[in-house]
């Protein structure tokens, strides 16, 4: 184990309830450190006698020297890119500057997204990545990962940031196994230190009741997926200026062995509950399928998307792709309002770090009000009505 | 058709709560459970052999206590159930945890497909199958909520954000499923003698023959520096009784901050 007490513990226990973990036990006037430890050194500092070692000696992963710039992914989807790449890019900028860096985009699809490569420059990056293929017009994960990784390999940027959609996650995962890197999933805080370069990933774990902030401190690239909606883009500034490169590409044996058949679209997604800057959602509250009609139409009058309890789902008024919670989708919308949902953990999880949260429940013990901005009390068949006409009005 | 599955046991999270004086988790009588995605996982083989006949292996990576979770599955009636532990692994990120799975897969040998549950819900990365899947260097589908299998091939259907994807594969491959899949069975009095009763192997980090620079802390390129609690939601204002007043205080402040 690289942490021990050693004899210099005066069993004075205030290490044990600093361990987030809960894994500092005293064994009569010692205290000992149980399995389940992370070595997150949150013990350390606190032990008044400096009791605890804990040394780290990874073999050094590789020359993290090498490694300069920061990349964006630029997920397209038929061909458009995505909010959150482009909000990838606001938040690149930020720590580009900080780190007196470049800031790269990388785009891949056919032929039809050649066009978007500009829109990148505008939105903040110094240069684009282009690669092209009839092949890559739709994401699969194989192609998409040998071609992102060998641009890695080929140019060495310290950082890359990739959305946190179905796609990210499944991209960013496989590259950094085929990479060999350290890659945090789902954050919704980055920051730089200066000094040493490291990229602070923070994210929440546990259902969102704890946050943790995680680093790569010898790996390179340092990847993360960041959580949709979270970070903000830049204004469109068409005056940026930056070179748009094309990179050629060469797939390994069987990345195309995985073909897309069929895509079914869902006629009732009017509005993308991940890039929606407004959400109303319905729970079971609603007491039936066709009441959803109400949520609905409240969406409409503030031009959101509508979401939904995973009691609603399961019982059938509603699909899947509209279900908000660690089942379905994290959201994190400036607006969320939630009409009869009585907040389950599950649901928080998927919705707690929205802006501002409007709960209306008829019952003022849900936990809903326990993390809402505003919350109404009473029968949502009448508030919604009311809010819809003062919306309007 | 052989399946094997890779599970975790995970601390019930809906249970986890914040001691708000010392800023830290209060794990005490937090039952441990097995993953719910991974259950999902477990019946989605099961189904698989039912169907195509076969044998389903499970397989964890965990603490000694992780047995309780292939327990469990033994009991949902899976026919084989490994635990991949050893002290070595203490400290394991989602790429050395990914590794040793693929370690230990490789010492099971021949498999048609292999199934994780979507993401774990502590830890809630989705890393860890897609990440097997590279080791292993076979094809992934993630997200799947139908499977169906023909020969050599599966035909999966994926939820994506705002539409579904039917995709082919070839076999052997890895997929990772969601929750909508499936209703997982409940364990049988028949399925929970035969569990209690079974000796279930340990494979350490000998037995699978890992590098040892590739696993536990040695093999986690990242580390946790700090764990705190989300900033409580402050300004919360729940209003009671008069329902129009209260609409118009909330569209009226919703409006001044220009949300909507």
């Amino acid at each position: 184990m690289p942490i021990t007490v050693t004899d210099k513990c005066i069993g004075c226990k205030k290490c044990v309830p600093a361990c987030p973990f809960g894994v500092i036990e005293m064994e009569g006037k010692r205290a000992i450190i149980k399995d389940g430890c992370t070595f997150c050194s949150a013990c350390v500092p606190v032990c008044p006698v400096n009791a605890i070692d804990l040394t780290i000696d990874k073999k050094a992963g590789m020359n993290v020297d090498e490694y300069r710039g920061i990349w964006v992914f630029a997920e397209q989807q038929e061909g458009k890119v995505q909010g959150v790449g482009l909000e990838l890019l606001g938040e690149g900028r930020k720590l580009a500057d900080k780190l007196k860096a470049k800031l790269t985009a990388v785009l891949i699809g056919d032929q039809a997204v050649e066009a978007q490569a500009q829109e990148l420059i505008y939105a903040g990056a110094d240069s684009v990545l282009l690669v092209l293929s009839p092949q890559l017009k739709h994401y699969t994960t194989a192609p998409y990962a040998t071609i992102l990784s060998d641009l890695i390999g080929r140019h060495k940027p310290e950082i890359v940031l990739i959305g946190a959609s179905t796609i990210g996650r499944d991209l960013a995962s496989r590259i950094a196994a085929r990479i060999k890197t350290g890659l945090t999933a789902d954050c919704t805080g980055l920051d730089v230190d200066v000094a040493d370069r490291k990229l602070l990933q923070t994210r929440p774990a546990f259902g969102g009741n704890i946050m943790a902030t995680i680093i790569s401190p010898q790996h390179r690239p340092q990847m993360a997926t960041v959580r949709p909606k979270v970070m903000k883009k830049l204004a469109r500034d068409p005056s940026r200026k930056g070179e748009i490169i094309k990179e050629t590409h060469q797939l390994r044996a069987g990345d195309l062995a995985v073909k897309v058949l069929e895509i079914i679209k869902d006629t009732s997604v009017k509005v993308n509950l991940t890039e929606a800057e407004i959400i109303v959602s319905g729970g079971r509250g609603l007491g039936e399928a066709k009441n959803f009609a109400l949520i609905e139409e409240l969406a409409k009058v503030l031009g959101g998307a509508v979401g939904a309890s995973r009691a609603t789902v399961d019982a059938g008024w509603i699909s899947s792709h509209h279900q908000v919670g660690q089942t379905g989708k994290t959201v994190c919308p400036k607006l969320y309002i939630a009409c009869g949902i009585s907040g389950a953990i599950q649901h928080l999880a998927g919705m707690s770090s929205s802006d501002t949260i409007v709960a209306i429940n008829k019952d003022p013990d849900a936990p809903i009000f326990k993390v809402c901005n505003y919350g109404i009390v009473g029968d949502l068949f009448e508030v919604v009505p009311k809010l819809i006409a003062k919306f309007k009005g | 058709m052989d399946i094997i599955v890779c599970i975790k046991q995970v601390p019930d999270t809906t249970e986890v709560k914040i001691n708000p004086a010392t800023n830290t988790l209060i794990r005490e009588g937090v039952p441990s459970i097995v993953n719910p995605f991974d259950e999902n996982a477990v019946e989605t083989a099961l189904k698989l052999r039912d169907q195509h006949g076969g044998k389903v292996t499970v397989i964890t990576m965990g603490p000694p206590q992780a047995k309780e979770a292939l327990r469990h599955v033994m009991a949902m009636g899976v026919d084989e159930v490994i635990l991949i532990s050893d002290r070595a692994f203490a400290g394991s990120d989602t790429l050395a945890t990914s590794y040793t799975l693929s370690q230990a897969v490789k010492k099971i040998g021949k498999f048609d497909l292999l199934i994780c549950g979507k993401q774990a819900i502590d830890g809630d990365t989705a890393q860890v199958g897609p990440g097997i899947a590279e080791w292993l260097n076979l094809p992934q589908v993630t997200f799947v909520v139908k499977i169906e299998i023909d020969g050599k091939k599966l035909k999966a259907e994926r939820l994506l954000e705002e539409t579904n994807e039917i995709v082919e594969a070839p076999l052997p491959c890895v997929i990772t499923v969601v929750k909508q899949i499936n209703e997982p069975r409940t364990t049988s009095l028949k399925g929970m003698m035969r569990a209690k009763k079974a000796e279930i192997p340990t494979w350490g980090a000998e037995q699978i023959a890992a590098d040892k620079f590739r696993i536990g802390m040695d093999g986690s390129p990242t580390q946790v520096v700090k764990i705190f609690s989300p900033p409580p939601k402050c300004g919360g204002k729940v209003y009671h009784g008069d329902v129009d007043a209260a609409v118009a205080t909330v569209v009226g402040a919703i409006k001044e901050r220009k949300i909507a």
